[in-house]
C-alpha cells in the first residue's frame, strides 16, 4: 500500500473526469445529463479512495504519511512532494466529501453550460486536495492561486445578477494578498536552499527580523482567505452571487486555506512572529466575532447573514490556532471541519428554497414548517449545529478553542464567548422568518418537500454533523499526535530563542 | 443497577425518535403510547432506584462512552447516581410521565402530536443527562439540550408570533447565562486540569486559597468561578435580571408549562448549586450571592403575581419566586431543603399548571381570569384538586405538632428553608428570611387570588361557561397522582430530607459540613419563627378572601387607584422588557445595521476593493456614479500607509 501513489490518485482522480467530459459529452442536452453523471461519479470515486486515507492513517505517527516525491527542478530544488499529517489529512476529505454533494446539488439548479461547470467543480476539486497535500512551496502555491480560477469562473459565469463585480472583488482581494506570500516564498528559499516546506518547517535559524515581515506576507495572503475583518467584505458578495454549490466549496473548504496556511507555515516556520502577533491575531478575531455577529443580525438576504455568520465562526478558529495549546489548535481544526460541513450545509438549505422561489429575501418567506417539515427539520439541525449545542458538531470545536483561548488569555476568551449568545441570536432569528410563521403568500405554500435527491444531498451531511458531535474522538483521535507536535515545536522554538535572548545579554 | 440507570436515561431517548420520525407510521396513537409508555417504565425504574440508592446505599458512576479529548481535557458520557440525582431522577420521570399522560387527553385534537410527543420525551432526555453528569461539559450538554427542548417547545405553536418570539427569548436569555456557565468551566478546567467532578472538589480547598488574573483584574479562584457558574443558575432557573423568559415562555402549550417552566427545566440551577455544594460551601461570598439573589427573586416575583391576569403567569411567577426560595436555602447553607422544596414545588406547582391547563381546556383555550369566575360547579373535581395544590403552594400545615407539625407538602419544605434563613444568623440570612416571610403573604394572597377569580363568583363569560365541562379521566389521573404527591410528600419526606434521617440519606452528594451546621441552626429557632409562617399564609388567603369573595366593594380596583405607581411597577413586571429592549435590543440591531452600512459598505468596501476597482475599467462601469470619490480615500489611505512604514522603518533602524 505504501508504494501505491495515494495522494496524488486522489488529487488527480477528478481532473480525469474533467478530461473525460470535455473529450465525449456533446454540448446538448444528453451532453449536460452524461456531465453531471460523470461528475458525480468521479467524484464519489475519489472520496471512496480518499477514505482510504484514513483507514491506513497512523495516529500514533505525527509526521507526514502517505509521502510522495519525485524531482521536479532540481538546480532549484524544487520537487514534486506531497504528504499529509493529522492535521491537513480531514481537510482533504472534506473536499471529497463535499464535491460529490456539490454536483448532486446542481443536477436541475445549473441548465446552461453544464459540462464547463462541472468541469470546474472536478478541477477545483483537484486543485483543493493538491493544496492540503503539498509539502513543497511551489506546487502548493500553484495549487493555492489555481484554486482561485474556477471558483472564479464559477461565480462569474453561473452567479447572480451582479456576479460581475462579486468575482472581481473576490480575485482582487485575493490575489492582492498572493503577490506577497509569493514574495515571501522567494525569501524563505534564499534562507532554506530549497522550497520544501517540511525543510523549511525543521529550519529553525530564521531570524526574527525576518519572521517578522515573513509573517506579514503570509497573514496578508491568509487573512483575506479566512477571512478576518476587516478583509471580509469579499465574501458576502461572492456568496450571495455564486451559484449554491459554489457558496458549499467556498464556505466548506476555500474558507478553511487561509486558516490551513496559518498552522502549515506561520506557527511553524515564524514561530517568533507569530507570539509576536498574536495579539494582533486576537484582536482582529475578538472585532470579527462580534462585529460580524451584529451585522448578521440585521441581514436581509439569506446568504449574507450565513455569509456574516462565518466570518463570526471562522475568527473562532484563528483564535484557537494563536493561543497555541492543544485545545486551542484541535478546537480551531474541529471547528473549520465543523463549519465545513454545517456552512456548506446552510448554503444547501438556502439553496432549496431558492431553486423553488428564486428569491434569497429573508422576508419572502415564512411559514415553511408548514409545508416542508422535513425540510424544517434538517434546517433545524444546521441552525443548531450552527449555533453551536452541545450535541452536533459546532459544539466541539467552539468549545475547544474558548478552552484553550481561557487559558491564553481571558480578555480573548470571554470576549469572543459573546459570540455564543449573538450568534444564537441572528440563527434562530433566520429560522425563525424563515421556518416560523404563517404562509402569507401563494407561491410559498405551494413549495413542495424536499425531493428524494435533496434528501440524498442532507442526509451524509447530518449523520457527520451528530457524529461530530456526540463522539468527536474519531477525529480528534486523528490530530491528537499531529497537533501536539506543533504544539510542542512551537514552546521549544520560542524556549531557544529565549535562551538566546538570554545568553547575547 | 447500571443497566437500570441506562435504562431510565435512555428510554425516553428511543421513544423520542420513535415518535419522532416514525410518526406518521405509527400514527398519533401509536406515538402517544410510546412516549407514555417510555416514561411509565422510566418512572417505575427510577422509583426502585430511588430506594436503592436512597436507603440501601447503591449508587455509582458508570461511564458510556468517551466524549470530547483533548490533551488534558478529558469529559466522558457517563452516568453519575447518587443520593441527589437519585431524588432528580423520581422527580423528572415521575412529572414527566404524569404531564406524556396528561398531554394525551389534553393535545388531543392538536394537529402535530407525535412532533409534541417527541419534543417532549427529548426535553426528558435531555434532564435526565443533565441530572446524572459526572462532569461539568455533560452537565452543559443537558443544560442545553433542555434548552433546545424548551426553545421548540415555548414555539411549538409556530403559527404564532408571540410564540416564536418567546421562544428565541429563552433561548436566547438562557444563553446569556450560559455564557458565564461556560466561562466558569474554562476557569475550573485552567486551574484544576478537570472538569470531572470528584477531581474538581478534591482541589476545592487549593482553589479556595487561589487566586487567578481574570479580566485584568486579580480575583480569588474559587470566589469567582461559583459566581460565573451561578450565572448559568440563574438563566436556566430565571433569577432576578434573567427572569424574563420565563413568563413569556407560557406561550407554549400548558403541559409543557408544567413539566419544563415549573416542576423540572428550571429547578437545573438548583440543582447545580446543590450538585457543586463542595465548592460553593467553600467561598462565603459566593453564598452571600446565591442568598442576596435568591431572596430577591422570591420578593420580587411575588410582588408582580398579584396583579397579573392571565392564569398560567400568575403561577409563573409564583414558580419564579419560589425558585428564589431554593435558591436562599442553597445560600444559607440547607441544600437538603432547597432540594426538598424542589421536589415538592414539583408536585404542587406540576398540579397547579396541570389544573390551570384543565381549567384552560374546559374554557376552550381562554388564559384571562376576567373571563373566568364561578366554575367551581362545572369542574367540581379540577377545583378541589387545584385547592390541594393552592393551600401547598402557599404552605399550610399546624408547626410545632407531632415533632416538626404536619400540613401540605410545601408547608414542610417552606418552613424549613424559611428556619434555616433564620437560623444563619447573618446579614443576608435575615435579608432573605424577611422577604421570605413578605413573599410568603404575597404568595398565599395570589394564588387564592387565582383560585376566587377562577372558580369563585358570577361568571364573567356565559358562552364560555356554559360550554365548561371536566376533563376527561386521562387528564384527571395525573392530577390526583400529583396531589397525592402535593400532600404527603412534606410530611413523609421531612425526616430523610432534613430531619433527624438526612445523613444516611444524603450520604456526601451535598455538602455535608454546611449542611449541617445549617440544619442544625434552622432546628433551633424561637418557636415564633416557626409559627410566622403560616400566621402570614392564612393572612395572605384571609385578605385574598376578603378582596374578592368577601367584600362587596371592588376593592382591588380601589387598591389600584389609590397606589398607581405601585400597581403599574407590579402589572409592568418593574418595566424588566421594557429596560432590556431600550439597552440591549436595539442598541444591538442599530450598531450591527451601522457596521454594516458604514463600516463594511462605507469604509471598507470604500477605502478598499471599490477604491482599487475604480482603476479597473470594467468594475467601474458597474459601479457607475459612486466610483468617483473613492479613488481620492484610496490615494489617501495608500499615503497613510507608506507614510507609517517609513517612520516605523526609521525608528527602527535608530535603535
Amino acid at each position: 500500500m505504501s508504494s501505491w501513489p495515494i495522494l496524488s490518485l486522489v488529487t488527480f482522480l477528478p481532473l480525469v473526469g474533467a478530461a473525460w467530459i470535455l473529450a465525449v459529452c456533446r454540448e446538448d442536452e444528453t451532453g449536460a445529463n452524461n456531465a453531471r453523471h460523470a461528475a458525480l461519479w468521479t467524484s464519489l470515486v475519489t472520496f471512496l479512495v480518499s477514505l482510504v486515507l484514513w483507514v491506513n492513517f497512523d495516529p500514533r505517527n505525527p509526521g507526514f504519511q502517505f509521502v510522495e516525491r519525485a524531482e521536479w527542478v532540481p538546480a532549484f530544488g524544487i520537487s514534486y512532494h506531497m504528504g499529509v499529517d493529522g492535521i491537513s489529512m480531514f481537510f482533504v476529505l472534506l473536499s471529497t466529501f463535499l464535491t460529490p454533494l456539490c454536483v448532486l446539488a446542481s443536477w436541475t439548479a445549473i441548465e446552461k453550460r453544464v459540462r464547463e461547470y462541472m468541469v470546474s467543480f472536478l478541477v477545483l476539486e483537484t486543485l483543493m486536495v493538491g493544496m492540503f497535500c503539498a509539502l513543497d512551496f511551489v506546487v502548493f502555491y500553484l495549487f493555492f492561486e489555481g484554486v482561485l480560477i474556477p471558483m472564479f469562473l464559477i461565480i462569474g459565469v453561473w452567479g447572480g445578477k451582479d456576479r460581475v463585480y462579486a468575482a472581481f472583488k473576490f480575485f482582487l482581494y485575493t490575489l492582492a494578498g498572493s503577490v506577497l506570500m509569493l514574495l515571501a516564498i522567494i525569501a524563505i528559499y534564499w534562507h532554506v536552499g530549497s522550497t520544501d516546506i517540511v525543510q523549511a518547517m525543521n529550519y529553525g535559524k530564521l531570524p526574527f527580523e525576518w519572521q517578522f515581515w515573513l509573517w506579514l506576507a503570509f497573514f496578508a495572503s491568509f487573512a483575506v482567505k479566512v477571512p478576518m475583518w476587516p478583509v471580509h467584505t469579499w465574501l458576502p458578495d461572492a456568496h450571495v452571487q455564486a451559484p449554491t454549490a459554489g457558496s458549499v466549496i467556498l464556505a466548506g473548504v476555500l474558507l478553511k486555506m487561509g486558516a490551513y496556511g496559518f498552522l502549515r507555515f506561520s506557527l511553524p516556520i515564524m514561530p517568533l512572529a507569530s507570539e509576536y502577533f498574536a495579539p494582533l491575531v486576537f484582536g482582529l478575531s475578538c472585532v470579527a466575532v462580534i462585529y460580524t455577529s451584529l451585522v448578521a443580525l440585521v441581514q436581509e438576504d439569506m446568504k449574507k447573514l450565513i455569509a456574516y455568520s462565518s466570518v463570526a465562526h471562522m475568527g473562532f478558529v484563528t483564535i484557537g490556532i494563536f493561543v497555541v495549546n492543544a485545545q486551542g489548535v484541535q478546537g480551531a481544526i474541529f471547528q473549520m471541519l465543523s463549519h465545513g460541513v454545517v456552512s456548506a450545509a446552510l448554503f444547501l438549505c438556502v439553496g432549496v428554497v431558492y431553486d423553488r422561489l428564486h428569491t434569497r429575501e429573508i422576508a419572502d418567506y415564512g411559514g415553511l414548517a408548514d409545508n416542508m417539515p422535513k425540510y424544517a427539520l434538517v434546517f433545524m439541525v444546521f441552525t443548531m449545529a450552527s449555533v453551536g449545542l452541545p450535541g452536533l458538531s459546532g459544539f466541539v470545536g467552539e468549545f475547544l478553542v474558548l478552552v484553550g483561548a481561557f487559558k491564553a488569555n481571558t480578555w480573548v476568551a470571554t470576549l469572543a464567548a459573546t459570540g455564543m449568545i449573538l450568534g444564537a441570536a441572528y440563527a434562530l432569528w433566520l429560522y425563525r422568518k424563515v421556518v416560523f410563521g404563517i404562509i402569507t403568500r401563494d407561491a410559498v405554500r405551494a413549495m413542495p418537500d424536499m425531493s428524494m435527491r435533496e434528501i440524498a444531498v442532507f442526509a451524509p451531511l447530518v449523520l457527520v454533523t451528530v457524529w461530530m458531535g456526540i463522539y468527536p474522538a474519531s477525529f480528534l483521535d486523528v490530530m491528537d499526535a499531529s497537533v501536539a507536535k506543533l504544539v510542542a515545536d512551537y514552546q521549544a522554538a520560542l524556549k531557544a530563542a529565549g535562551a538566546t535572548a538570554l545568553l547575547g545579554r | 443497577m447500571e443497566f437500570l440507570v441506562k435504562v431510565i436515561v435512555f428510554l425516553p431517548l428511543i421513544a423520542c425518535l420513535i415518535a419522532g420520525f416514525a410518526g406518521r407510521a405509527i400514527g398519533d396513537r401509536g406515538a402517544q403510547w410510546v412516549t407514555t409508555l417510555g416514561l411509565l417504565v422510566s418512572a417505575v425504574l427510577s422509583w426502585i432506584v430511588f430506594f436503592k440508592v436512597g436507603f440501601e446505599g447503591a449508587g455509582g458512576t458508570f461511564r458510556v462512552a468517551t466524549w470530547i479529548v483533548s490533551d488534558t481535557f478529558e469529559s466522558a458520557w457517563s452516568l453519575r447516581v447518587d443520593t441527589l440525582t437519585a431524588v432528580m431522577l423520581i422527580v423528572v420521570t415521575t412529572v414527566s410521565a404524569m404531564v406524556h399522560l396528561y398531554s394525551i387527553g389534553y393535545m388531543a385534537e392538536d394537529p402535530g402530536i407525535p412532533r409534541f410527543m417527541s419534543y417532549l420525551s427529548l426535553f426528558t432526555f435531555a434532564m435526565l443527562m443533565l441530572v446524572t453528569a459526572d462532569n461539568l461539559v455533560q452537565l452543559f450538554f443537558g443544560w442545553e439540550g433542555v434548552g433546545l427542548a424548551s426553545y421548540l417547545l415555548i414555539g411549538y405553536w409556530y403559527e404564532r408570533p408571540s410564540a416564536n418570539a418567546a421562544a428565541i427569548k429563552a433561548f436566547i436569555v438562557n444563553r446569556v447565562g450560559d455564557f458565564g456557565f461556560a466561562l466558569g468551566i474554562f476557569a475550573v478546567y485552567m486551574l484544576t486540569g478537570s472538569v470531572q467532578l470528584d477531581a474538581i472538589f478534591k482541589a476545592g480547598p487549593e482553589l479556595a486559597a487561589m487566586n487567578f488574573e481574570f479580566l485584568g483584574v486579580q480575583v480569588p479562584a474559587l470566589t469567582t468561578i461559583c459566581i460565573l457558574l451561578f450565572i448559568g443558575a440563574c438563566g436556566k432557573s430565571a433569577q432576578i435580571g434573567l427572569h424574563t423568559w420565563l413568563p413569556d415562555a407560557m406561550e407554549g402549550p400548558t403541559p409543557v408549562s408544567a413539566l419544563i417552566h415549573a416542576a423540572t427545566m428550571v429547578t437545573a440551577g438548583i440543582f447545580m448549586v446543590a450538585r457543586l455544594s463542595p465548592l460553593f460551601e467553600l467561598s462565603q461570598t459566593a453564598l452571600a450571592v446565591v442568598t442576596v439573589v435568591g431572596a430577591s427573586t422570591a420578593f420580587f416575583a411575588a410582588t408582580i403575581g398579584l396583579t397579573q391576569w392571565d392564569i398560567k403567569r400568575v403561577v409563573a411567577y409564583s414558580t419564579c419566586s419560589q425558585l428564589g426560595y431554593m435558591f436562599f436555602a442553597c445560600g444559607v447553607g440547607a441544600y437538603g431543603a432547597a432540594i426538598f422544596h424542589l421536589m415538592t414545588h414539583a408536585f404542587f406547582k406540576a398540579l397547579l399548571f396541570l389544573g390551570s391547563g384543565s381549567v384552560i381546556h374546559a374554557m376552550h383555550h381562554e388564559q384571562d381570569m376576567r373571563h373566568m369566575g364561578g366554575l367551581k360547579d362545572k369542574i367540581p373535581q379540577t377545583h378541589w384538586l387545584m385547592w390541594i395544590g393552592t393551600l401547598s403552594l402557599a404552605g399550610i400545615g399546624i408547626p410545632l405538632i407531632l415533632g416538626h407539625g404536619i400540613g401540605f407538602a410545601g408547608f414542610h419544605s417552606k418552613d424549613i428553608i424559611l428556619e434555616a434563613a433564620y437560623g444563619a444568623h447573618s446579614g443576608v440570612g435575615f435579608y432573605a428570611f424577611w422577604l421570605g416571610i413578605a413573599g410568603a403573604f404575597m404568595t398565599a394572597f395570589y394564588s387564592c387570588r387565582l383560585m376566587f377569580l377562577t372558580f369563585f363568583g358570577r361568571p364573567h363569560d356565559h358562552h364560555h361557561y356554559e360550554q365548561a365541562h371536566e376533563s376527561p379521566p386521562v387528564m384527571l389521573i395525573p392530577l390526583y397522582v400529583l396531589a397525592l404527591g402535593a400532600v404527603v410528600a412534606g410530611f413523609a419526606g421531612y425526616n430523610i430530607f432534613v430531619g433527624d434521617g438526612w445523613e444516611g440519606f444524603w450520604r456526601g452528594s451535598i455538602a455535608m459540613e454546611g449542611s449541617r451546621e445549617a440544619l442544625h441552626h434552622a432546628h433551633e429557632v424561637p418557636w415564633l419563627v416557626k409559627v410566622l409562617p403560616l400566621v402570614m399564609g392564612v393572612a395572605g388567603i384571609a385578605v385574598a378572601w376578603w378582596f374578592y369573595v368577601g367584600s362587596r366593594a371592588n376593592l382591588p380596583q380601589m387598591m389600584a387607584n389609590a397606589f398607581p405607581a405601585l400597581y403599574q411597577l407590579s402589572y409592568r413586571k418593574w418595566y424588566f422588557d421594557e429596560l432590556y429592549d431600550f439597552l440591549f435590543v436595539r442598541p444591538a440591531l442599530w450598531i450591527g445595521g451601522q457596521f454594516w452600512k458604514k463600516g463594511d459598505v462605507g469604509i471598507i468596501d470604500g477605502v478598499g476593493p471599490n477604491g482599487l476597482a475604480a482603476g479597473a475599467a470594467r468594475m467601474s462601469r458597474i459601479l457607475g456614479r459612486v466610483q468617483s470619490g473613492y479613488l481620492y480615500h484610496y490615494a489617501f489611505a495608500m499615503l497613510i500607509g507608506v507614510a507609517l512604514l517609513v517612520t516605523w522603518y526609521m525608528l527602527s533602524r535608530g535603535q
